[in-house]
């Protein structure tokens, strides 16, 4: 067949039923739109620090990075003079808490000759290039400029321990400057300003012709800590932080999308049957299986174009809204500061509208194939279309695919993903799909018969064609899941995150020098001081900074207490068992994030890198912590300063001598540090940890209220699909003397037993999605485990309102049943 | 018991048509009346009318005392569901339902105990000839048995008027001859009035009266 007279051929049933193509093609397009909006807004903001690293960096293979500390800056004088280094430039990187805001500046202080052999382009044209080489200027970049509110030639107030330093903007960075560092200085002044004498936190290395990384690294003798890298090491470090959260909402994009195509395959499924004796009547006069079979895939097809194109348009708008309403992190934390542009990028509009067609398609195939090898003689007669809704003979392969997808769920991760949890869930999803023509009458002969006749009547029909509601409720069966694991999933580690800070945060007040940043810290004396306060009676100074324990991972942080010795095991949230032997070496808690990436385990001995040399430890025992996804690695204080002679401190907590003194110790912290503390009681930390986490889950929630929304359309498709197909029942009942409101409760209670049946299918499918994703999913993502917390009343509200909104969805969906013309459909012939 | 007075009906549209102009009839309890006509000349229209299931543009109906004009949808709706019964051309019994319970639809709208309406279905059931089929679904049955259960479910309610459309349109003429035997027996032994369109002559006779429906009225055929 030529291809516009096919073309007309499958656009016309679609345009017969504008509403039921609209559902189906926006349920497709929220699938693609929100795949490709989650895709666009994650690469733009990786993308943002890639390039920003690598324009810093400009022409240098190589970067060597130490601690957050830093590292004596001799290193540099040896590196430099290697015959296998062309160029080395030092830096050393601060982030400072702005006065009087609660903004961090990160500042790069550089040697600007030596940095410009590899980054010729540093700063703005039309400034003065000596300003560089001052020790109280800086050049700001000019995102950070106008997010700060500060303007070139004025003056910004950093804090540096509990004093402050006062900077001239001198100029604006180059176009093409590095982003991720918002601002450059000369690097004696950031070590004078900033307390780093004789340190450096990295060194850019251009090797010298002919020279490769090997033969450099193998020449190189490193102090502990320190390591080299590639710029691309540090993406691929950077991506893998952020890549579990990236794929768990490309998943759930993808959920939506499937949805989508469970959507079109019920559309489709419930056309075909209304449809047989027209289809049947294309066979008599000379269609080919074939030619039938490709008429319905094409009108699938149509619909995912249709769905694509939308979609792509949708997806880019909804990157952009995104970005400039919650971040480039999506709520998440990863990119705090960054505010990325959202470019289309080609190879994910292909993909995700590849997707969208392929879901459609696919959505297409089994309708296609039941109209293909629907026997024409049978089909042309009139009246039951109850066999156009075969169910597979045998529920055994839905069952196999259902143990499948078990067994799935007990795989390791491949490359840190947990890819076999998802594809778990994937299988337990299409199982449970498959498996519902089997399951849908068994549930359906539990419903009680309602007393009201045509409720009652309502419920006569689902029983007697299961598998027609079996295709209408896929789509809830879908929705409902995720929503159900996704409530369970969230509020178990909700819960379990409530639990543990009301466990870790014992004190009655915390300190912190400063608001974020790594330059403000509490001084000995100030520690001293702190301690004497009137109304105090103990307290825990804390000192963290973030470490290379190896060189392939990222950074831990590494956080020294005081009194860890005596009161660990019992303050720790301790996960599985404690190595209490008597050993010489003192004592190390690792987090379970930290014992998952490196295999630790009680009773190994863990090297930490403290002040360049390496120092033994024992792993006591691991405790959970929520609150570093990278790992963190707790001893006591003692040890610290025995190692490193650092005896400053960033936090601290205080144990008052009575509650009602918290006002007097909060006057006096603030009149001891002129106003650079933070300070915060237990109840303000767990109040502020869960606001950002329930901000985290924004995005997780508008998914899913996406993916409800998209199966209710496709109940509200379904059942406006089915009243068109039973005009003449409607109709017959209007004679018989049913009112057009008990035509409602019909239509009521097919819409109500329907949504029941997925909701208790939907239910337990969600459950057993959550565990994956509890013990799985997330244990192989985030390496942190969580206890099981089901939401009873939340989930219970949940289900009330899917029953209403379902019932309201097939009573004004079916609106058309109630109306006059369906009396005159009684006289038409079948 | 049935009254149509100077009845008129048009249809709007593209092009519109007046289908039933000025016409008058009567129907008196018991009574059997074909209405006889070409396609369409109006002939479920009429029918339509008289049931309430549409608005005359002028004239009266009354059915039973009562002026239909008065009656808003939901009593014209009452009105059907308890003193008028209905035989389709295309049988109209609902696929998902047995014999029984298709039968005992009209009983069950109108809140009869469940006892009354076994024995009421069995015995009508009995009287069409179909008693040993009660848990037959429909695609069990030939045209002309599905026909005796749409006449089964139109009289088990006893209504006091029988509406019947082309009963016989969808059957062969040996079937045809016993639905409408059927049909003439049970209305006798029900005591109500029938009111039957046909286009086909051979169903109108054994009629008590026969109509016949022009373009320009109703006249005795």
């Amino acid at each position: 067949m030529r291809l516009i007279p096919f073309l007309v051929l499958v656009a016309a049933p679609l345009r017969q039923f504008p509403g039921r193509t609209a559902i189906a093609v926006i349920a497709i397009a929220l699938g693609v739109a929100l795949g490709l909006a989650v895709q666009l807004v994650n690469s733009a903001a990786a993308d943002e620090f890639g390039q920003a690293a690598r324009r810093l960096s400009g022409a240098a293979d190589l970067v060597v990075r130490g601690p957050q500390a830093g590292f004596d800056e001799s290193l540099f004088a040896q590196i430099a003079k290697m015959p296998e280094v062309d160029v080395a430039s030092p830096v050393v990187e601060v982030e400072a808490p702005i006065v009087g805001g609660e903004e961090t500046l990160r500042i790069a202080g550089i040697d600007v000759f030596r940095a410009a052999r590899l980054q010729p382009a540093l700063i703005a044209e039309g400034t003065d290039p000596l300003d560089l080489l001052r020790p109280d200027t800086v050049f700001v970049g000019r995102s950070t400029l106008s997010r700060l509110g500060l303007e070139a030639g004025g003056r910004v107030r950093l804090r540096n321990g509990l004093e402050d330093v006062e900077l001239r903007v001198a100029g604006v960075l180059a176009a093409d400057s590095p982003a991720e560092y918002a601002a450059l200085m000369d690097i004696a002044a950031v070590q004078s300003l900033f307390d780093r004498s004789g340190v450096i936190t990295r060194i850019d290395v251009k090797l010298a012709p002919g020279v490769s990384r090997a033969r450099f690294v193998a020449a190189l003798s490193l102090p502990a800590g320190v390591t080299v890298q590639t710029e691309a090491d540090r993406n691929e470090s950077l991506s893998r932080m952020t890549r579990a959260y990236r794929v768990n909402l490309n998943v759930l994009a993808l959920v939506a999308l499937f949805t989508g195509a469970l959507l079109v395959s019920s559309t489709q499924a419930l056309s075909i049957a209304r449809r047989r004796s027209q289809l049947a009547l294309q066979r008599v006069i000379g269609f080919t299986r074939r030619q039938i079979g490709l008429q319905v895939v094409g009108e699938g097809m149509l619909l995912g174009v249709a769905g694509a194109v939308l979609g792509v348009v949708a997806g880019v708008l909804l990157a952009r809204v995104v970005v400039s309403l919650v971040g480039a992190d999506l709520g998440a934390g990863f990119f705090a500061g960054v505010r990325p542009e959202v470019r289309v990028d080609a190879m994910a509009v292909v993909l995700f509208a590849g997707m969208g067609m392929a879901a459609a398609v696919l959505g297409s195939l089994g309708p296609a194939w039941e109209a293909a090898s629907e026997a024409p003689a049978l089909a042309l007669k009139s009246g039951d279309d109850a066999r156009a809704f075969r169910p597979l003979r045998s529920p055994w392969p839905s069952v196999s695919v259902l143990i499948a997808g078990a067994g799935a769920s007990t795989l390791p991760p491949v490359d840190g993903l947990p890819l076999f949890g998802y594809v778990s869930i994937a299988m337990l999803l299409l199982g449970t799909i498959l498996l519902l023509p089997h399951l849908v009458p068994r549930l359906l002969a539990r419903i009680p018969v309602p007393r009201s006749v045509t409720a009652a009547l309502g419920l006569s029909r689902l029983r007697a064609y299961p598998v027609q509601a079996a295709v209408s409720l896929s789509a809830i069966v879908a929705a409902v899941s995720l929503m159900v694991a996704m409530a369970i999933m969230v509020t178990s580690f909700r819960t379990s995150l409530d639990q543990w800070l009301q466990g870790i945060l014992p004190a009655d007040l915390y300190v912190r020098a400063g608001d974020g940043g790594d330059t403000a810290y509490l001084s000995g004396d100030k520690q001293s001081a702190i301690a004497a306060l009137d109304g105090v009676e103990r307290v825990e100074f804390l000192r963290w900074q973030k470490v290379f324990v190896d060189r392939s991972a990222a950074q831990i942080t590494l956080l020294a207490r005081d009194e860890v010795d005596r009161d660990a095991e019992a303050r720790l949230p301790i996960v599985g068992d404690v190595d209490r032997r008597a050993s010489a070496l003192p004592s190390v808690w690792v987090s379970e994030s930290a014992a998952a990436i490196h295999g630790w385990r009680p009773g190994d001995t863990l090297a930490l890198p403290l002040r360049g040399e390496s120092r033994e430890f024992l792993i006591r025992g691991l405790w959970r912590d929520y609150a570093r996804q990278s790992g963190a690695v707790l001893i006591d204080r003692r040890h610290y300063i025995a190692a490193t002679g650092d005896r400053l401190a960033n936090d601290a907590g205080l144990w008052l001598t009575e509650p009602s003194r918290l006002a007097d110790v909060r006057t006096a912290l603030d009149a001891l540090a002129t106003g650079g503390l933070t300070m915060m009681t237990a109840g303000d930390v767990r109040e502020l940890s869960l606001t950002i986490f329930d901000r985290t889950f924004v995005v997780t929630y508008a998914l899913e209220g996406v993916a409800i929304l998209i199966g209710l359309m496709g109940l509200s498709s379904a059942i406006g699909a089915e009243v068109l197909a039973r005009r003449r029942e409607f109709g017959m009942l209007r004679h018989l003397g049913v009112t057009r409101r008990e035509i409602g409760v019909v239509l009521g209670a097919e819409g109500a037993g329907v949504a029941a049946v997925g909701l208790a299918v939907g239910a337990v499918l969600g459950f057993a999605m959550s565990l994956i994703l509890i013990h799985v999913v997330n244990r192989q993502s985030f390496h942190w485990g969580m206890d099981l917390h089901v939401p009873w009343l939340g989930l219970a509200a949940f289900f009330a309102v899917m029953l209403i909104a379902a019932t309201i969805t097939a009573v004004a969906s079916g609106r058309k049943a109630m109306g006059g013309d369906v009396v005159q459909s009684v006289r038409e012939d079948w | 018991m049935l009254t149509l007075s100077r009845v008129r009906k048009h249809f709007a549209g593209t092009r519109p048509r007046v289908v039933l102009d000025e016409v008058s009839l009567d129907l008196a309890p018991g009574e059997f009346v074909a209405v006889i006509g070409e396609s369409g000349v109006g002939k479920s229209t009429l029918l339509n009318l008289i049931a309430g299931l549409d608005h005359p543009d002028a004239g009266s109906i009354v059915f039973d005392g009562v002026d239909l004009a008065s009656l808003d949808d939901d009593r014209l709706t009452l009105l059907r569901r308890e003193k008028i019964g209905f035989v389709f051309q295309a049988f109209h019994v609902l696929p998902y339902l047995d014999l029984a319970a298709n039968v005992g639809l009209p009983l069950q709208l109108l809140g009869e105990d469940a006892g009354a309406i076994s024995a009421r279905v069995r015995g009508i059931l009995e009287a069409v000839g179909l008693g040993d089929r009660l848990a037959s679904l429909p695609r069990e049955l030939s045209g002309g048995e599905l026909q005796r259960v749409a006449i089964a479910r139109a009289l088990v309610h006893r209504p006091k008027l029988l509406l019947a459309d082309e009963p016989t349109g969808n059957l062969d003429p040996e079937t045809a001859a016993d639905v409408l035997a059927l049909l003439h027996r049970s209305v006798a032994e029900s005591g109500a009035g029938c009111l039957l369109v046909t286009h086909s002559m051979q169903a109108a006779n054994g009629a008590d009266r026969i109509l016949r429906l022009t373009p320009g009225g109703i006249v005795a055929g």
